[in-house]
């Protein structure tokens, strides 16, 4: 499912690479990278006690632990949003499918980013029934039962929003929906770097967002094919 | 037709009276302290009424047996002084028994649900929500952290809205998705709802008691068994009531005193 979402997100970076060059004066693009980490000491994050459904618990070796706060070594934040949020010429909603997994009772990916508009498929890859909710404020707000092996749930979002959704029925199953109104997005891996291609020269504004350590921005600007960096350092704390 | 109707009562009466003689479907062997005054009530609620069950019947059939309609045009007999002192008779008789049945039982009742909890008793904290349980141990303080409602958020594990920042007592407080008890200890579990009425049952322990929202309720057991059985929901609660459940550990005192120091946050 990582694989999926690995190639969902190369794709994504394809199609905002070439919006970008063909929007861009003369074709020339530039880019924006960095990494996200944090600064201080994070709450520990503790395993996920999945006892009461014995059919997902038996699909982790080693216990799931709670993916609030996932980082690798140096600090680095996984699952961070960075997006640009001002600046960005209106873009289209891509045709292309993006895809959420419920496997072993867990979100895959935990961050899924889409573009508002974009088809959205969520997959129930259990045994187990699960109730998909995403708790959209913006957006219309639904809540759904998918038993095992029932088809994929369709659906979209028209306007950008940050949205955690949630299993009722395995209260620790937790994820977001991050719909941006940019193509421009993009979340951080396990070492916390990102890369934003396809930039056309001017002024933007980049945010990085996080569930738990909530959002940083920076200004940046472009000229020419020229790559920008920006850092994102998130502050910690323990409780 | 009388005569059929009459065979039909007798066959489906002694049917019926096997299966429970037969014990075909049984309660499961219980494991608690308390199971051994609930089974001698139940069983002494169930030859009462199930006598007085095999003997109406039996004298309703025999009764439609021998006066039946035969077709030979014969008057309707109807018995001395009326149905009226039969009806009120039998509904003082049925009242009757049902209040000493009442009476009788209330003492195993007075037994898990009025007698104060043993002041040795472990506490865990029990919470429920759709569609799951989470219980809470106070930890090595033996203090239970004060619970906030804004802070809970199952998305960080915060099931219970403990406040670890600033409430020290909430620091070493373990939660679990198990009920994970010792062996033959005294349990009081304060039992309290995040949103609507949920059930606690476990059947081997005799035990079933509603969450109500809003309400702390108490409830004492102990187990004699080392073993795992399910806790399941039997108010119905909503979507995923199906699937709310969890389980129940019994273990060793040994064995529980590790598993909450494996447990400890």
């Amino acid at each position: 499912m990582r694989s999926r979402f690995a190639l969902s997100l190369t794709l994504l970076a394809l199609t905002a690479s070439l919006t970008g060059a063909l929007a861009g004066p003369g074709g020339n693009a530039g880019s924006v990278s960095g990494t996200v980490t944090f600064t201080g000491t994070p709450p520990k994050m503790r395993p996920i006690d999945m006892s009461k459904e014995p059919s997902c618990a038996a699909q982790h070796a080693t216990p799931l632990m709670n993916e609030t706060i996932v980082s690798g070594p140096g600090n680095t934040v996984q699952n961070a949003v960075v997006y640009i949020s001002a600046g960005d010429q209106p873009s289209a909603a891509p045709t292309q499918t993006v895809r959420y997994d419920q496997k072993g009772c867990e979100y895959l990916p935990h961050v899924l980013v889409m573009h508002a508009g974009q088809p959205l498929e969520i997959y129930n890859d259990d045994q187990t029934s699960h109730n998909i909710h995403p708790l959209a404020r913006t957006n219309p707000e639904w809540n759904k039962s998918q038993p095992p092996g029932s088809p994929a749930i369709k659906a979209t979002y028209a306007q950008p929003e940050f949205i955690p959704v949630k299993c009722n029925i395995h209260p620790w199953m937790h994820g977001y929906f991050v719909v941006l109104n940019t193509t421009h997005g993009v979340a951080t891996g396990n070492d916390g770097k990102f890369s934003i291609a396809g930039l056309p020269p001017g002024k933007y504004t980049v945010t990085a967002w996080h569930e738990k350590f909530g959002t940083l921005s920076q200004e940046i600007e472009i000229t020419g094919s020229s790559a920008a960096t920006a850092n994102f350092a998130f502050k910690a704390l323990p409780y | 037709m009388g005569k059929l109707f009459a065979v039909v009562l007798t066959v489906i009466t002694l049917i019926s009276t096997g299966v429970f003689i037969a014990r075909v479907w049984w309660l499961p062997p219980d494991i608690s302290v308390l199971g051994l005054g609930i089974d001698h009530q139940l069983m002494e609620t169930m030859l009462a009424s199930g006598v007085l069950f095999v003997v109406s019947q039996l004298v309703l059939a025999l009764f439609i047996w021998r006066y039946r309609d035969r077709g030979d045009g014969r008057p309707v007999k109807t018995f001395p002084g009326g149905s009226t002192p039969m009806v009120v008779i039998a509904t003082v008789l049925v009242g009757a028994e049902i209040l000493v049945l009442s009476l009788v039982g209330t003492r195993i009742w007075s037994g898990i649900f009025l007698s104060k909890p043993d002041p040795a008793a472990l506490k865990v904290d029990v919470l429920a929500e759709q569609f799951a349980y989470y219980f809470r141990y106070p930890g090595p303080d033996g203090v239970f952290g004060t619970v906030h409602p804004e802070l809970i958020d199952d998305a960080s594990s915060n099931f219970f809205g403990l406040d670890p920042a600033n409430d020290s007592t909430a620091r070493d407080d373990v939660v679990s998705a198990s009920l994970v008890i010792p062996v033959n200890t005294p349990i009081l579990l304060t039992m309290h709802s995040k949103d609507v009425g949920h059930a606690f049952f476990v059947p081997e322990l005799r035990i079933q008691q509603d969450f109500v929202p809003g309400l702390v309720i108490p409830l004492q057991f102990t187990a004699t068994q080392m073993v795992k059985k399910e806790i399941v929901c039997t108010q119905l609660c909503g979507l995923g009531h199906f699937n709310m459940r969890a389980y129940l550990e019994v273990q060793s005192h040994d064995q529980f005193e590790q598993w909450l120091a494996d447990n400890a946050p």
